[in-house]
């Protein structure tokens, strides 16, 4: 038998196929199909034209309104309110609105609704997050989840892998985040296209499972397919505690073939800053510094998690936001908007004068709860500066780990966290 | 098919947002998304593109989200065909998914200007710069891809194979 990726396995065995091999198309069964308030009406829309009546399973139908909910408008309520119905005619197990929604990438992990050795396809870009549990997971259009959602299988090309093994002891205030922008720096927005990102090495061994979130969530903005994490003691302490089904940890051979391998020494990473107006333009924070700034987010799938925000209360914790910045905290689910409150940060937000905003991808995407006028800078913990992205097409978003974020908020202009705390 | 039309041309790396902003994504109507395709990219273009006109793109094409809003913006605006170096991965499977022809060519991306017309078969991948008299063969499409064309899209193969319940 040939040797095979962890990504080829989990193909494999989803297929019904003791091997697969890159190139080759299969039809997989999906574990989870996940949609959206902006993905899921087109899915719905067209489950409905050809048909359908029943979708493949309804606990694993997953709908998350989190983009422009609380809803910002009446349209944006009427894209909710289709999700709504369907959540309801098809009585799915998985919906969630209110107070029980949180940033759709954060919420399932949590939840346990993805475990590790998944296929998961959600019409979300950002989809490719659960990697870091160990499954295969990929974003894909609306109307292939109008496939899955019927049939419970979708085709798949299957990828190549490419290999980026991470050595040496991270240094302090850097974080998955930098580890990935690094990667996209040196690659490029199309560096992994069609690709798998598989992240090994010792220091991957050592990260915290909210830094492998924040790594693989990121993979798309290499082109990739996915990005994935072999599984291990991080996983098993994570997911034994949530999953809400078995689940298999799959690991790759040791003479797997991939397309490339990459190393990197933590050892000298420094907290990275993406310029605007690509995720690419990837930058050590002490070339951007001085850099005026008018707001910083600190949430969404990217960074929105509570190893996020313990990192930002802890520089904040004393100290005011700059006078003419906006800071914006999001905790990206209920859970962690409820730790964080009962852990005292929410006072230390307060204090500094940030915003706390209900968990939504919201200003991410330029929806809501934080636009930007023309001329206006943000620094962002999120995952993507595109030109608009945040509001207004003449407004610039950076991108950064939460800890250059919350410095960068109380300078007033991009900042290494080693100048305030 | 064969189409023609004038080109609209456009650099590398053109993410989603740029094809239909997010702003706009509070709606799934296909003429309401057109009215904002390519707004931040060129204002104009929505009001100018002609029915037919083609879009011809460096690298990377639709890279960024998975919003399928951007296809269909693209074909409601008129956009007949997308010419370019590369294709974002999700962008690929959705322009198929609904049936916006796109076709890979260096060499047709390399040659084309604004305003070029240009010629393309979509079955059998040529593609001609009529305006410069030169002609190109793009990257064969999978023949699974030229199946779900056929099929009509993905939900009608799906439908035919009698996996609709």
């Amino acid at each position: 038998m040939r040797s095979m990726t962890i990504t080829e396995k989990i193909l494999a065995k989803h297929c019904g196929k003791k091997e697969v091999a890159p190139g080759e198309l299969i039809n997989a069964k999906v574990d989870i199909a996940l949609g959206n308030d902006i993905t899921a009406p087109i899915a719905i829309r067209e489950f409905r034209r050809i048909g359908a009546t029943k979708v493949f399973n309804k606990k694993k139908v997953v709908l998350v309104p989190d983009h422009f909910t609380p809803n910002k408008d009446i349209k944006s309520a009427e894209q909710c309110k289709i999700l709504r119905d369907f959540a309801i005619e098809q009585k799915l197990t998985h919906y969630y609105e209110g107070g029980e929604v949180g940033v759709e990438h954060a919420l399932l992990p949590e939840k346990g609704i993805v475990v590790p050795g998944d296929v998961v396809i959600g019409a979300d870009s950002h989809t490719c997050t659960y990697g870091a549990l160990g499954a295969f997971s990929t974003g894909v259009g609306s109307t292939d989840l109008a496939a899955a959602m019927i049939t419970g299988e979708l085709w798949f090309k299957v990828p190549q892998s490419m290999k980026f093994v991470f050595k040496g002891r991270l240094n302090k205030w850097v974080s998955g985040k930098d580890m990935i922008l690094r990667v996209i720096g040196d690659i490029g927005v199309d560096g992994a296209l069609y690709r798998a990102m598989e992240f090994a090495g010792s220091a991957i061994k050592k990260l915290s499972m909210d830094s492998r979130m924040s790594m693989c969530n990121m993979a798309i903005e290499a082109g990739a397919k996915s990005g994935i994490i072999e599984p291990d003691d991080v996983t098993m302490a994570y997911a034994a505690k949530r999953a809400e089904r078995p689940f298999k940890f799959y690991a790759s051979d040791d003479d797997a073939v991939y397309a490339g391998v990459s190393e990197y020494d933590c050892s000298i990473l420094e907290p990275q800053v993406a310029c605007p107006h690509l995720p690419e333009n990837t930058k050590n924070v002490g070339e951007v510094k001085n850099v005026s700034i008018d707001q910083v987010v600190i949430g969404s799938c990217t960074n929105g998690r509570l190893e996020d925000l313990e990192v930002a209360a802890r520089i904040l914790k004393g100290k005011k936001v700059h006078r003419y910045v906006r800071l914006i905290v999001i905790p990206a689910t209920p859970l962690i908007y409820a730790e964080a409150m009962k852990r005292g940060w929410f006072d230390i937000f307060l204090k500094a004068g940030a915003v706390i905003s209900p968990p939504t991808c919201g200003p991410c995407l330029g929806g809501h709860m934080g636009i930007l006028a023309a001329g206006e800078r943000a620094l962002a913990t999120t995952n993507r500066n595109f030109v608009g992205r945040m509001g207004d097409p003449r407004s610039e978003v950076y991108l950064a780990n939460p800890a250059v974020a919350a410095a960068t908020a109380v300078k007033g202009k991009i900042a290494h966290p080693d100048e305030v705390v | 098919m064969k189409l023609r039309g004038k080109v609209w041309k456009f650099g590398a790396d053109i993410d989603t947002d740029r094809i239909i902003p997010a702003r706009y994504l509070n709606t799934s109507d296909p003429k309401e998304l057109a009215t904002h395709c390519m707004e931040d990219e060129d204002p104009s273009f929505a009001s100018k593109v002609r029915p037919g006109d083609v879009i011809v793109a460096d690298k990377n094409f639709g890279c960024g989200s998975s919003r399928e809003h951007a296809p269909i913006a693209l074909k409601a605006a008129g956009v007949a065909c997308v010419i370019a170096r590369s294709f974002a991965r999700i962008f690929y499977r959705n322009a198929f998914n609904m049936g916006l022809p796109i076709l890979e060519s260096a060499e047709a991306v390399d040659t084309a200007e604004n305003g070029d017309v240009i010629e393309a078969d979509m079955d059998t991948g040529e593609i001609r710069n009529v305006t410069k008299g030169l002609g190109f063969k793009a990257r064969p499409v999978p023949p699974f891809m030229q199946e779900l064309v056929k099929a009509g899209g993905l939900l009608e193969s799906i439908k035919k194979r009698g996996a609709v319940v």
